[in-house]
This record gives structure tokens, C-alpha cells and sequence, in this order.
């Protein structure tokens, strides 16, 4: 019960889930060799991002809401870069029927 | 002191974002991968309320979970067969990218750990409020000191651009 009595949220515990979301989406980044998933590591480590920027917002000066309009941006800006990436995935796959990095050589056509 | 839910509730947000992560990443059935994705946003937008931004967590989950998990499921179904597995991974490639992950975990986690000032516990509000819905929406459309009508604008012009790159990519020759 002691443990419960003294329990107190602090930035660190939600600043390191972030950084271990962005880690596995570095790591997801440097060994997948499928386009899409490449992507999906990609969005991972946006959110972590977004949410530092949350937390740090909340935890350091609760008053202003700069880092939630960051977000807010951040999230609008996500959303953009994975239509125009997707666009370029799918035309990718027309020419080359395949979205695997390794058989993507042909950029000139 | 914090209540016995809201101890639950963290412990809970905070496994689902690592546990989904590692799976988002580490899963060889491409769809299964994007469903993953979809769990570990859906947790950042719990981690959101959690704090007390309710339009920041409404906005994650109507653009992310219902646009951008969306795309990536058709554009899976688009491209690739769903049922099959990706290749295994090379050994090497795997140790690289294993190698870079954890160094970068323990050199950031040692750093935000011996930086003492980053560390605070949850502050009181007290008199200062969170953000209502009414302060979000005179800020963004407000170009005075702590306006955003220019970052609003420059995305609006940004989402067309976006809009008519998207067709012009992916139209057919």
C-alpha cells in the first residue's frame, strides 16, 4: 500500500513510453524492407513526437497551449505526408508490381 | 496521491503503447502490422485525455484512426496479398537496426534521467485553466500574441497541395 500512497504521475513515465515508441519505430525503419511498413514505422515515431510535445506542454508550463497547437499542426502535416507518400507507393507498385525497397531501382522511366 | 483508477488507467496506457509498438514493428503480416498501429494511436490518444487535452485526443483519433489507418489498410490491400508473411530478415540487418534501437533508448533515457529539471510531477492547475474548446478555436483563427492564423493558413494551402500532388502521382498514364 505504500507503493499506492506515494504514487505520483511524473513527466518521466510518460516520456519514456514515448521514447521506446520511437525507438521501435527506428528500428522498424531500419530493417523493414516493404514500403508501407517503412511508412507505419514513420508514423510511429511522429506520434512519439507528438506526444513529447503534449506532455512537455502539460508539465512544464500547464498555462500556455503552444506545444498542443504544435500537435495539432504536427498531426495535420502526418496526415498529408501519408497521402502524397501512399500516392507515390501505389504508383510505384503500377510500374515496378512490387513495393519491396530492394526491387524499387528504376527512379527514371 | 493519485486515485487507484487513474494508477490503473496509467499503467494500462502505458503497457498498450510498448507492447503495441514492438508488435507494430516486429509482426511479418503487413495488415496485422497496421492493426497494431492502430492500438498504439489509439493509446496516445488515451495518453491525451488522460492529460486533459479532450480536443487534441478527439482530433488523434478522427484524423489518425479514421483517415490515416484507413489509407494504409486499402493501400495494404491495394499492393500486397494479406495473408502473406514478409521475408524473414536477415540476421545482420536485424542486428543493425536492434543495435541503433537500444543505444538510442539508453542514451536518451540516461539523459532525460540526469536531467533533474525535466523531471516535475503533475502541476496543480489551480486558477490556470486547461484549454476549452471556445480558447482552441480564437487562438487558431487570432493573429495576435499567441495567434495561429498563419500556421492555420500555411496548412490549408499545404492540404491543397497535398490534394492535387495525391491525384497527379497516383493518377493513371
Amino acid at each position: 500500500m505504500d507503493f499506492l500512497n506515494n504514487f505520483q504521475l511524473n513527466s518521466l513515465m510518460f516520456l519514456i513510453p514515448s521514447l521506446f515508441m520511437f525507438c521501435c519505430g527506428v528500428y522498424g525503419f531500419l530493417t523493414r524492407r516493404n514500403m508501407i511498413a517503412m511508412l507505419i514505422s514513420l508514423e510511429l515515431m511522429l506520434n512519439a513526437v507528438d506526444m513529447n510535445f503534449v506532455v512537455f506542454n502539460r508539465f512544464l508550463c500547464p498555462g500556455q497551449m503552444d506545444g498542443m497547437f504544435f500537435t495539432l499542426f504536427a498531426i495535420a502535416i502526418a496526415a498529408a505526408e501519408t497521402a502524397v507518400a501512399i500516392a507515390i507507393i501505389i504508383n510505384a507498385y503500377r510500374i515496378s508490381k512490387d513495393i519491396d525497397v530492394k526491387d524499387l531501382t528504376k527512379m527514371k522511366f | 496521491m493519485e486515485s487507484v483508477g487513474s494508477i490503473i488507467a496509467y499503467i494500462v496506457i502505458a503497457l498498450s503503447i510498448m507492447v503495441f509498438s514492438v508488435l507494430a514493428v516486429t509482426t511479418r503480416k503487413i495488415l496485422r502490422s497496421a492493426t497494431f498501429l492502430l492500438f498504439a494511436l489509439f493509446a496516445t490518444a488515451a495518453v491525451y485525455f488522460m492529460l486533459g487535452y479532450q480536443f487534441l485526443g478527439g482530433v488523434q483519433i478522427a484524423v489518425y484512426a479514421g483517415g490515416i489507418v484507413v489509407l494504409f489498410v486499402f493501400s495494404i490491400l491495394l499492393t500486397s496479398h494479406p495473408g502473406d508473411n514478409s521475408s524473414k530478415l536477415e540476421s545482420k540487418k536485424k542486428t543493425v537496426g536492434l543495435v541503433g534501437a537500444v543505444a538510442m533508448f539508453v542514451v536518451c533515457a540516461w539523459s532525460l534521467i540526469s536531467r533533474c529539471s525535466v523531471i516535475k510531477e503533475l502541476p496543480d492547475l489551480g486558477q490556470t485553466q486547461l484549454p476549452d474548446m471556445k480558447q482552441i478555436g480564437a487562438d487558431l483563427m487570432s493573429s495576435g500574441d499567441h495567434g495561429y492564423l498563419l500556421p492555420f493558413e500555411a496548412i490549408s494551402v499545404l492540404l491543397l497541395a497535398c490534394i492535387i500532388g495525391g491525384i497527379v502521382v497516383a493518377r493513371k498514364k
